[in-house]
């Protein structure tokens, strides 16, 4: 069966470009770049190389990019030096709607004895920046909030917040993981102090990320160990995915304006194609602001775990806000956050594309869905045609 | 992604006995939008009182729609005398199994089923009865007990996943960890207070709680205690440090200390202040 991908906000295709930078770093040139020979020494040119293309995605300095093993790494380590750095600061601010990564690290920390403040979203998944703005005070030690939400595609403005934040003399970090890739992330305009990106969610493989910290910020290493990375992040370096990170980093700098054109047009078709063919289904977010391949869409009265256990006999992949595929027993925090209605947060399906997404797989999935919704709506108690 | 048997994906993807019953013998309806799953179940007898047919209609995911279906087929052919010794155990095991996260969905379908009998036979609905628990998905404490002796459950994560109870807000854990340790016959550590103390025991308790519970709490804000005397219930004391100059002392003494004392040593004990 074939397999039509749009779950690209959970993971993304190694891009083959990629994958063949990558493979000789497995097998020929497999040396450690730390080591003296130039065997190994010469795979640190390739990292230093690796280094500055992803520099030059965010138009930072390579010195300022340093490689983790995740996005969920990259987030922990910019948290944890914010703290230490303002080891008499006790309260740490996000919102109600990020990952998991900063989400269950903030929990964690008010376990800890800070005060955390989780800033709420209006219906649409917009910030309410006066409540964000009101709430820093002496105490706030870091602000961390996402550049782009993975579930909805809501984009916020990370540019003007920013600089508030900045005048109080607070940390900024960014969760960009879902933005870079999609959307220009320009440190050099936007004065974030850390910023976190994941290598599996823009064509480079699992097991990679990279966490900018600005020039002149406080760090503590999150890994204490080697030399490797300045002494930043310790332990031997996933060489070949870094050098993969790097080509995908490239390829995501060219990519931009696929993303903004052939990715959103196909994004908006899938999108209106849906909503015209199956009543009472409606976008979660705002649907202006919001990144170019996203889409969560709510359908009343049917359940997203059996919408996807459906399309994935049609070899359809896409994700659920809804509470029975997590496991747990509520819907998506971020649906919830936004008020949307039970009825509606239990039925969300997030389609996420890519630029290897085409116009006959989202004319499939438009002729395939459909007719699962009305199916699942037969079954349902709660649907009266 | 779950690990559905075969059964489950053949029941969700072709489910037997969709659809309601126009003029049913008894009809049970459980669940909520809110909740995430809801099943509404028919069924007509035959003129030896055996169910003829049944009907479902539900709403949740692959495993609900699999435990509904499963359902119609098991009670089909049933006497109504027969149908009411159904258990969930016995659905989850028509279907080879159910994960466990998904077990509440097998219990939805055996209290449709206990609903719709009751329904038939002009029964109030047992279910009301008991207090509130849950609230975030408003499962009673009868409810929980029930669960946990019928499918032996030992943790709160058990009854999450079988009657979803605590699966929200978590304010409930607690009174969930009761239940489970009176059934079990585990005894709460919060109820061991002995019934009756003798003098000995109750300054011991006092001396021990004064150690490890009051004096660290004080000394955070740079006071301190001094436990000098008991008489009876009146237990004497002498604030020291930031307490003694601190005009907030008295409401210190009587709220945190008194409480402290009445919650783990006895409910009699009044706290008196000695300068």
């Amino acid at each position: 069966m074939k397999i039509i991908y749009v779950d690209n906000n959970a993971t993304t295709q190694v891009a083959p470009e990629v994958l063949q930078e990558m493979l000789p770093y497995f097998t020929e040139t497999y040396g450690n770049p730390s080591s003296i020979h130039s065997f190994g020494g010469n795979v640190s040119y390739k990292l230093k190389e690796a280094r500055a293309r992803v520099a030059a995605l965010l138009r930072a300095a390579p010195e300022e990019i340093v490689f983790t093993g995740c996005g969920t790494e990259s987030d922990n380590t910019a948290i944890k030096a914010a703290i230490l750095s303002s080891p008499d600061k006790k309260h740490i601010i996000t919102t109600r709607v990020e990952h998991p990564a900063i989400k269950n690290l903030y929990e964690y920390l008010s376990k800890k004895g800070y005060r955390v403040t989780f800033v709420p979203v209006d219906r649409k998944g917009n910030l309410d920046i006066d409540f964000l703005y009101k709430n820093l005070s002496e105490d706030t030690a870091v602000v961390s909030i996402m550049w782009a939400n993975n579930e909805t595609g809501v984009i916020f403005p990370i540019e003007e917040i920013v600089a508030v934040i900045k005048e109080r003399g607070i940390i900024f970090h960014t969760d960009a993981v879902q933005a870079v890739g999609k959307i220009p992330v320009d440190v050099s305009k936007v004065n974030v102090d850390m910023l976190s990106i994941s290598g599996h969610k823009i064509h480079a493989p699992k097991g990679v990320g990279a966490l900018y910290i600005r020039k002149g910020t406080k760090f503590f290493p999150f890994l204490i160990g080697g030399h490797q990375e300045k002494g930043r992040r310790g332990g031997t370096e996933n060489v070949a995915s870094i050098i993969g990170l790097g080509r995908a980093g490239e390829l995501a700098a060219d990519n931009l304006e696929v993303e903004s054109g052939r990715v959103k047009f196909l994004r908006d078709k899938l999108e209106n194609g849906i909503l015209k063919r199956v009543p009472n289904s409606m976008v979660n977010g705002d649907i202006e602001n919001r990144l170019p391949n996203t889409t969560s869409i709510s359908f009343e009265f049917v359940e997203g775990e059996a919408i996807l256990l459906m399309m994935d006999e049609f070899g359809i992949c896409a994700s659920s806000g809804s509470a029975c595929t997590s496991g747990s027993l509520e819907p998506s925090h971020v649906l919830r956050a936004m008020g949307v209605p039970f009825t509606a947060a239990h039925g969300s399906i997030r389609f996420s594309l890519s630029k290897y997404n085409t116009q006959e797989e989202i004319n499939y999935i438009i002729e395939k869905l459909p007719p699962i919704i009305a199916r699942l709506r037969e079954l349902s108690p709660f649907w009266d045609k | 992604m779950w690990e559905y048997t075969d059964e489950v994906k053949d029941h969700f993807l072709n489910p037997r006995n969709v659809g309601i019953i126009e003029d049913p013998d008894g009809m049970g309806e459980v669940g909520s939008m809110a909740c995430g799953d809801a099943l509404k179940l028919f069924f007509k007898l035959d003129e030896n009182k055996k169910i003829k047919d049944a009907k479902f209609q539900t709403f949740g995911c692959a495993s609900a729609i699999a435990s509904s279906s499963a359902l119609t087929e098991i009670i089909k052919g049933l006497t109504l005398e027969e149908a009411k010794k159904v258990t969930n155990e016995d659905i989850a095991d028509f279907l080879g199994g159910l994960p466990k996260e998904k077990m509440h969905c097998s219990v939805l379908g055996r209290d449709a089923l206990e609903k719709a009998i009751a329904n038939y036979l002009g029964e109030e609905d047992k279910r009301i009865e008991g207090e509130i628990v849950c609230e975030c998905f408003g499962v009673t404490d009868l409810e929980i007990e029930r669960a946990v002796r019928e499918n032996d459950l030992s943790t709160i994560e058990d009854v999450t996943n079988y009657i979803k109870a605590g699966g929200g807000c978590g304010n409930c854990h607690e009174k969930i960890q009761e239940i489970i340790d009176s059934i079990l016959g585990r005894e709460h550590p919060v109820k061991k207070k002995p019934a009756k103390l003798t003098n000995i025991q109750k300054i011991k308790m006092i001396e021990e709680t004064f150690e490890r519970e009051i004096k660290p709490a004080l000394k955070k804000d740079g006071g301190d205690i001094k436990l000098i005397d008991v008489d009876g219930n009146i237990v004497f004391v002498r604030l020291q440090g930031m307490c003694a100059s601190c005009s907030k002392s008295q409401v210190t003494l009587k709220h945190y200390v008194e409480t402290k004392l009445r919650e783990l040593v006895s409910s009699e004990l009044v706290v008196e202040e000695v300068q």
